[in-house]
């Protein structure tokens, strides 16, 4: 049976469990259908021109845990940005682990999916916003179909949340292959403030696929930053699908962070419905192995005097591949939209491969819309100024492209998440630089 | 004087039509509608073709039964019917002629309203024509002054039977059959086309030119062309269209394939202005094209195109950089108006080590058109130090019409360094304005500026072509800034 039969099945079984509950079994059924009429994309979708699932859908993945597996904090303390005071919201294997989370119903709600979509008091917010931005593709309808648990986030108006919000999947997947779907609604009200850090981690080496959807919505003036750090093992992999939707002026800033997995792929979509409204993308790959990331990220301007600013950075060493496929579109009721995408690679290995699509696709006239992607490599003479002032080649590689990756972090609010990702890109780069970067 | 407005002028362009749409009355040898192995035999036969040849026809065929017609490009149009075209129409007047006396007078009328009068471009201008009507090659001038070099430059029927060596080793070559769907069509059933063959080390005094028309109704035109430049070689080709207005879409599905040897040059330019269709996006012609050259090492190949015509256009002239340090250029106008559709751009392929290309890509939309870019540089493992430059910059006019990038980069060496960039902008109130505030018409001020925007493309076309490509994007954006 492969993985798509198995998920069909499995969804059958799964949907007969769920309490009678006419809305979300109709969502459900639906998504199923879409999933089962055209079933995991392939290469031949030119949205999936350069990322092949073959490799990661060949094993049994289970889809529901048999057992539940507890972890200490103490075991897992690295992986969370644990020098500052947050939320958290913390999963093992698709379940909530209580005992590692910090959430809140105090002004706020910082809870799960699986209340929100239980309780009747959440009920209007989620027939207004549940599963209403996200695309209807295969892999998005595949998480709606099983989506039960995952972050559910409401931030009324006027509210500065002055914590940041953690969300972590940790993977245990001790019997088996592990498949996990967790699916995130999050929705901030005008005015308010938040900042939100995702990370998946895998603790096996069993094979773990996350399929994670997040619909974010923004109103207006709210300024939301979002944090996605990616520095899972070489077992894992994820597919991560978010839907922005803003409204006017207000303020959205995504920062993916992507160092490790066998195979990443990121669909980030930003929907602007609104004037004044800034969307703000930014990305930093720096794998080796045979890893594989994909940022696939589209920008629609449906509005006027917006703006959109992307930076997209990567060094890709051994046999690794980055893909970038970038979208802007811009209707024709959209004028004055400012529009940029930049995307720059550096080539470390000869057996590495970097496959870019910037696309522009424009229907006003009064924009100034632009994208630019270079690859090149390290400057040679640049290098050998370091070497001439007696750094070390490494060192001095190193501290290349740390330069070249610095101006995307320029833009990470919280300092400690900065510090974090110079330490992870320092340790990737396999060089201690010998100052605090 | 009155003053004339705007409104003036989109009064006068309404009524407008397209300045060459006339259709001249010449007997045309017509086939009956239709395609099947049968068409294509009889394409071959009529020809009279050696047997090699009809065979490679009729695989083609073969193939293009099994293919789909490719639905990617960024372009809609009702598809056409493969059944309801004639394949093969040839002007009656036969045979050839030695001197141009004996050319058809209503021919001859017809090439001086193009403003190509094959008299004056003999006398005044140092170029060779080989000019198509419908599919078969009429007259050939300077092919004695080429002959004394060793060039061969003819029809493609007469290379097939007169260089069957030259023209066995080398069609299909770089455009194989099986290429694509409409390069398979083309394969089957080219009617006629340019042969052109530059011995080794030979300087090719003069550029070389074709004029390719649509005359008859409902035929398509298959061209097929050939320019192959042996070593140390170098050769400018031509290649410029004009078509006749019609009603119903006419379907044009040319290959032309380009091999250029070690250390040889071609330089490739092409003006396109095949009838766009109606200010209602009624008519137009399809042109859906593959052209492709080869280079080996050290020789250069450079695109140059200027696109203003055609409904559709569905093209990607394209560099195979095959030989080390081998050298792929592209440059590109393309303009679209009214309703028209344009998706074009170019593919670099870099195999060879030290390979550099380049390429310019303006594209200017106006009216309710659509034009897209879409382009290739492919850097395979083994191409060490390799070099790629791209900048595709579009101009919007009015806020109906779309200007589109789909680049794709594919680079799997360390070494390369590839850089792309792509703007898209309108023309700024206040250049107008600063031109007006100099007593120069707005009219006149666009044609300014649409003018220095494409000089880094136009400055790369021959004399003779930059002067009438510049008239064509005058012609093509009339009207379209209100």
């Amino acid at each position: 049976m492969d993985l798509k039969e198995k998920l069909i099945s499995s969804f059958w079984a799964f949907e007969n469990h769920q309490d009678e509950d006419t809305y979300l079994h109709n969502i459900r059924t639906e998504a199923i259908k879409t999933f089962e009429n055209h079933g995991f994309p392939t290469k031949k979708e030119e949205a999936w021109k350069y990322t092949s699932l073959n490799s990661i859908l060949k094993n049994d993945y289970s889809v529901f845990p048999k057992q539940e597996n507890t972890i200490e904090y103490n075991d897992v303390k690295k992986y969370f940005i644990h020098d500052i005071d947050t939320y958290k919201i913390v999963f093992i294997d698709g379940k909530y682990a209580s005992h590692l989370s910090q959430t809140t119903h105090d002004g706020m709600d910082i809870c799960l999916m699986s209340s929100a979509l239980s309780k009747p008091k959440y009920r209007i917010l989620v027939e207004n916003y549940f599963n209403k931005i996200a695309k209807k593709d295969s892999l998005t309808s595949l998480n709606t179909a099983f989506s039960n648990e995952g972050a559910y986030i409401h931030i009324p108006k006027n509210k500065m949340v002055a914590k940041p919000i953690q969300i972590i999947h940790f993977s245990t997947g001790n019997e088996s292959a592990t498949m996990l779907q967790p699916r995130n609604l999050i929705v901030v009200d005008e005015n308010s403030h938040l900042q939100i850090i995702e990370r998946h981690q895998s603790l096996t080496v069993n094979p773990v696929l996350t399929n994670s959807v997040t619909e974010l919505y923004i109103n207006k003036r709210a300024i939301v930053d979002y944090y996605k750090i990616q520095n899972d093992t070489l077992d894992a992999s994820l597919i991560d699908n978010t839907y922005i939707n803003q409204k006017q002026e207000s303020i959205c800033s995504v920062h993916t962070f992507s160092f490790g997995g066998k195979l990443t792929r990121n669909n980030l979509n930003f929907y602007q419905h609104g004037e004044g409204i800034n969307s703000i993308l930014k990305g930093v790959s720096i794998i080796g192995d045979k890893q594989h990331v994909d940022h696939n990220t589209l920008v629609h301007h449906t509005e006027p005097n917006c703006e959109s600013h992307q930076d997209y950075k990567g060094v890709f060493g051994e046999n690794s591949t980055g893909v970038f496929n970038g979208k802007i579109i811009v209707n024709k009721e959209a004028q004055k939209t400012n529009a940029f995408q930049s995307n720059k690679n550096i080539l470390i290995s000869d057996k590495a491969t970097i496959n870019t699509k910037p696309q522009l696709e424009i229907f006003a006239d009064d924009v100034k819309c632009s994208h630019g992607c270079t690859i090149g490599q390290l400057d040679e003479n640049a290098l050998f100024y370091l070497r001439s002032r007696g750094i070390p080649e490494k060192e001095a590689k190193a501290l290349l492209m740390y330069a070249f990756s610095n101006n995307v972090l320029n833009s990470v609010k919280i300092p400690e998440i900065k510090q974090r990702i110079n330490k992870i890109i320092a340790n990737k780069l396999g060089v201690n630089i010998g100052f605090d970067l | 004087m009155n003053k004339y407005t705007e409104d003036d002028l989109r009064e006068e362009l309404k009524t407008k039509e397209y300045e060459y749409g006339f259709y001249t009355d010449i007997e045309s040898d017509t086939f009956p509608v239709g395609l099947n192995e049968d068409i294509v035999k009889a394409i071959s036969l009529k020809k009279e073709e050696p047997q090699w040849m009809t065979n490679w026809r009729l695989e083609a065929f073969k193939a293009w039964k099994e293919m789909t017609e490719p639905e990617w490009a960024n372009v809609h149009y009702v598809k056409p019917d493969f059944q309801a075209i004639s394949y093969y129409s040839a002007p009656n007047s036969k045979p050839k002629y030695n001197s141009l006396d004996e050319v058809d007078p209503e021919l001859l009328a017809t090439f001086a309203k193009l403003g190509i009068s094959i008299d004056e471009q003999k006398k005044l201008s140092n170029v060779a024509m080989d000019v198509v009507v419908d599919s078969v090659s009429v007259a050939t001038t300077f092919k004695k002054t080429l002959g004394e070099k060793g060039i061969i430059f003819m029809s493609i029927s007469e290379a097939i039977k007169e260089h069957p060596e030259l023209v066995k080793k080398y069609i299909g070559s770089v455009v194989p059959q099986k290429d694509n769907f409409y390069a398979a069509l083309n394969s089957a059933v080219f009617s006629d086309g340019s042969f052109c063959y530059i011995p080794k080390g030979v300087h090719c005094p003069m550029e070389l030119s074709t004029y390719f028309r649509i005359n008859q109704a409902g035929t398509g035109q298959f061209e097929r062309t050939l320019v192959i430049a042996d070593e140390g070689s170098y050769v400018s080709y031509l290649e410029g269209c004009t078509a006749p207005s019609r009603d119903e879409n006419q379907l044009h599905a040319a290959v032309v394939e380009l091999i250029a040897l070690d250390n040889a040059e071609i330089k490739y330019s092409t003006v396109q202005n095949w009838y766009p269709g109606n200010a209602e996006g009624k008519g137009g012609v399809y042109n859906f094209v593959t052209k492709r050259g080869l280079c080996e090492t050290n020789a250069k190949i450079s695109w140059t195109q200027v696109e203003t015509g055609s409904a559709v256009t569905w093209k990607y002239p394209s560099c195979v950089l095959k030989g080390d340090n081998s050298v792929g250029e592209f440059y590109s106008i393309a303009v679209t108006n009214n309703y028209q559709q344009a998706d074009t751009g170019t593919k670099m392929i870099h195999l060879g080590k030290n390979t550099k290309s380049t390429i310019i890509s303006k594209g200017i939309s106006a009216g309710k058109s659509q034009n897209s870019y879409r382009g290739l540089v492919k850097i395979s493992p083994n191409a060490d130090n390799t070099r790629n430059f791209s900048q595709c910059d579009s101009l919007l006019m009015g806020n109906e019409c779309g200007a589109h990038t789909f680049p794709y980069i594919e680079a799997k060496n360390k070494t390369a360094r590839i850089e792309h960039e792509a703007t898209t902008s309108k023309i700024g109130e206040d250049q107008i304005f600063y031109c007006n505030q100099r007593g120069i018409s707005t009219e006149k001020a666009i044609a300014l500026i649409v003018n220095g925007f494409s000089k880094d493309v136009l400055n790369k076309l021959p004399m003779e072509f930059a002067v009438e490509a510049q008239k064509l994007l005058e012609i093509s954006l009339e009207g379209s800034v209100g």
